[in-house]
């Protein structure tokens, strides 16, 4: 479990501690660490000083897995086996990766998710990315000497809950704890925010590598408030690059290239891609496998025109997302550059054009977001900021469910401020049904067949009762990662049947924990000794706060209450001193239930105390 | 058993229950209350902590919607007073209102095959005219001189034109994107 120290609300339990948490940018192309360092939010290099780690995994012939440049260099000549891009996949099946032609992979379809078939066995882009993020963690830890509180991971605004949760397993398997997945737009908004003291209503161009997004905000005495957000998730710089590929086999008239040439001509494409970002022309050179060479030159306007079609598809979302915000572009204040592929000029000027005002590039478009991250990733450790804001996000796609015809009901609308719930009632269709099946869908589109399908589960146990008597509510919850979960009840017969349900695509904490210990190379005790530690860490921190919100809160409690919270706090003290982890686990557990009621009346003695306006400076 | 959820939207917030709201009280109001309850605050806290904070700052936002939407805020303040609207079972509608509704269709249907964006756009303008007009008669018979059941009947008239407003909107975002 988490080794996370609890700090009550404004009572700072070790104030001269700084707890070390990261932001993490996990791009397509790139990827970046950062934290904040003496109250300033700084990207960590790698030994060689470089901010940068390729988002590329190579699986070395002798078993051996190399993440970043030195993968990057071996990308052509061993294509299968070095993954880039492997964002791309995240949490999409084989029918929804319309690019499978252009890739030199080897796909496997399975149950929710694609994998790879590599020389190190089959491997899910879930497990690439870990790969990736384990390799910034070490980084993270060597260079911050000590382990991680946790991480802040930022996702593109428009990943669906499907992606969102492979990120969350990634990161669950590279060892981190993730203390938030942030949305990119956001977290540059919050980098650039913070850094610019702006106030107003923005828009946040982001254009990566694989995927785009764009957000409205409104940034307003240190909140930022998520208008709307829209974008595509499968569209970024590495559609440019592909346009450049195309155009050379054009050119060149070449067909049936082998994996590694078409890898060889890719890379020649991104760099041709850079260099007309400063220079108005270029040469593609490569030397192909069969002797043949490539020799061309490419001009800017050249490139312009191959391009501009995909500049076209990025102004859509944009639209969308002003209309969704209900605002005009004479509304927008500033719009603020994220991702490497907007240091395009073309990109720059659509965007100009578009808006009517140049776009702010003041911030390295490809450290913002992972600078943003950071400085979201100290507040929530705990690490008091300076500057006290707030930052309301939404979910970017409309979550529903399957009705007759198949049709999709939504239940949740796009761009509702997270967390959200929302429970629908349903009943019987036949007399003595004791079984319903509930499908829960996301995207905006009317037909099941053209929405993403989230889970499928079956409510089983409802009483035998003459139909449309019983009465099924489903309540649908997402939570400020922007994860949804759903539960059930039949509310008429006197027991609740109640259920968690976790979407199809998820790996299961069995797996998790399953596939961690396959790449743990402790033995079985330093494992055991490693959990007790951790849980005890755990239930010394819960008492250490339950006493300080005591302190503040305790005429809250009834005498009984109080005693039987007392009771609960001894009887973790108790098991503490048995040495027992499945002991102090369940205490805890016990401790935390019991609190909750106390916990429940502290917040709302808060929440009214804060809209009366008094200063009690814990919130 | 959690936390006080017997206290409706308004007390919450602490505004006045009526119909006519102060909007930047309210967003004012919601952003404090988010603030004060929001996960994000939490997040080095206890489960049970973390917990109560996911609820009340899910249930914040859901009573800042309600109370934000015009046709919510109305629907909730009839529910309050012990008044079912019966908008899925009571379709019974004044003939005018029936025709003013076929012909609106009519002009959606027309600008949408003309693949007209700029008469759709018009067609929203006028229809937030006759939304705003029903939102002033609402006000009037939920805080000046209440009565619940013509109340209820205006709740099923903003309904339609709500589901207009929408319509436009799909036709409007079908042409454009």
């Amino acid at each position: 479990m988490a080794l996370l120290q609890i700090a009550e609300p404004g009572l700072s339990a070790a104030p001269h501690q700084h707890r070390l948490a990261v932001g993490i940018d996990l791009g397509t192309t790139n990827s970046l660490v950062a934290t904040v360092r003496s109250g300033s939010a700084v990207v960590l290099p790698d030994e060689q000083g470089r901010n940068l780690l390729p988002s590329v995994v190579r699986y070395a012939p002798d078993g051996s897995t190399v993440v970043g440049y030195a993968a990057q260099a071996e990308q052509s000549r061993d294509a299968t086996n070095t993954i880039v891009s492997a964002k791309r996949f995240m949490g999409r099946g084989l029918a929804d990766l319309q690019d499978v032609g252009r890739s030199p992979y080897r796909f496997v379809d399975a149950p929710g998710m694609v994998q790879l078939v590599t020389r190190a066995g089959t491997k899910s882009p879930v497990e690439v990315s870990a790969d990736i993020l384990r390799t910034l963690k070490t980084r993270a830890e060597a260079s911050l000497g000590g382990d991680l509180v946790g991480a802040v991971i930022t996702v593109p605004a428009y990943f669906d809950d499907a992606q969102r949760q492979a990120t969350k397993d990634a990161a669950r398997l590279a060892g981190l704890n993730v203390l938030r997945l942030l949305n990119e737009p956001t977290a540059a908004a919050i980098a650039y925010g913070l850094d610019n003291g702006a106030e107003g209503t923005y828009v946040v161009y982001d254009l990566g590598g694989g995927t785009f997004d764009v957000s409205v905000l409104a940034l307003s005495r240190g909140v930022f408030e998520v208008l709307a957000t829209s974008g595509d998730s499968s569209l970024g710089g590495d559609d440019f690059d592909h346009r450049i590929y195309c155009w050379v086999l054009e050119q060149a008239n070449l067909h049936g290239l082998t994996a590694q040439d078409t890898r060889l001509l890719l890379t020649r494409a991104r760099e041709a891609k850079e260099a007309l970002s400063e220079h108005a022309t270029t040469r593609i050179t490569a030397l192909l496998s069969d002797g043949l060479t490539v020799d061309l030159e490419l001009a800017q306007a050249t490139f312009h025109d191959i391009s501009r079609t995909l500049l076209d598809k990025t102004l859509l979302p944009v639209r969308k997302a002003l209309r969704d915000a209900k605002i005009t572009i004479d509304d927008v204040k500033g719009v603020v550059m994220v991702g490497g592929a907007t240091r395009m000029p073309q990109v720059q000027k659509a965007v100009g054009d578009f808006f009517g005002r140049p776009p702010l590039t003041n911030l390295d478009p490809d450290k913002v977001v992972a600078l943003g991250a950071a400085i979201q990733a100290d507040v929530l450790a705990g690490n008091k900021g300076g500057e006290d804001w707030l930052l309301l996000d939404v979910i970017p796609l409309s979550l529903g469910i399957e009705t007759m015809g198949g049709l999709a009901e939504k239940i949740i609308p796009r761009n509702s401020t997270i967390p959200v719930a929302r429970a629908q009632e349903f009943t019987t269709f036949k007399d003595g049904q004791t079984a319903m099946s509930i499908h829960v869908l996301q995207g905006e589109r009317e037909l099941v067949a053209d929405c993403r399908s989230l889970a499928k589960f079956v409510l089983r146990g409802i009483p035998p009762m003459v139909a449309g008597a019983a009465r099924i509510r489903v309540t649908f919850q997402v939570d400020a990662d922007g994860l949804l979960s759903v539960t059930a009840r039949e509310l008429t017969s006197g027991v609740e049947a109640s259920i968690e349900v976790k979407p199809s695509y998820g790996l299961s904490d069995d797996e998790i924990s399953r596939m961690l210990t396959e790449s743990m190379t402790h033995v079985q005790e330093d494992i055991n000794a490693r959990k007790l530690r951790e849980a005890i860490v755990d239930a010394e921190s819960l008492i250490a706060a339950i006493h300080a919100a005591l302190e503040v809160d305790g005429d809250l409690l009834a005498a009984e209450e109080r005693a039987e919270l007392d009771g609960a706090l001894i009887g973790l003290h108790t098991a503490i001193a048995t040495q027992v982890t499945r002991e102090v686990n369940a205490a805890t557990q016990r401790l935390n239930q019991i609190s909750e009621p106390f916990a429940a009346r502290r917040m709302d003695r808060n929440i009214q105390r804060a809209l009366k306006g008094k200063n009690i400076g814990a919130l | 058993m959690s936390a006080d959820f017997s206290q409706d939207h308004f007390a919450l917030f602490q505004l006045p229950r009526r119909f006519r709201l102060d909007n930047a009280a309210l967003d004012s109001a919601w952003r404090t209350a988010a603030a004060a309850a929001h996960p994000d605050r939490f997040a080095a806290a206890g489960d049970a902590e973390k917990r109560v904070a996911l609820m009340q700052a899910t249930r914040i936002n859901e009573a800042y919607q309600t109370l934000k939407s015009p046709l919510a805020r109305a629907r909730y303040l009839l529910q309050l007073a012990g008044v079912d609207t019966a908008e899925e079972t009571n379709t019974s509608m004044p003939p005018a209102f029936l025709m003013a509704q076929m012909e609106w269709r009519e002009n959606i249907e027309d600008a949408r095959h003309g693949k007209d964006v700029a008469a759709l756009e018009t067609l929203t303008r006028q229809l937030r005219g006759d939304v705003k007009a029903l939102e002033d008669e609402l006000a009037a018979v939920l805080d000046d001189a209440p009565d619940h059941a013509i109340a209820a009947l205006l709740v099923r008239k903003l309904r339609f034109l709500e589901k207009l407003d929408q319509e436009i909107g799909d036709a409007i975002e079908a042409l454009l994107y």
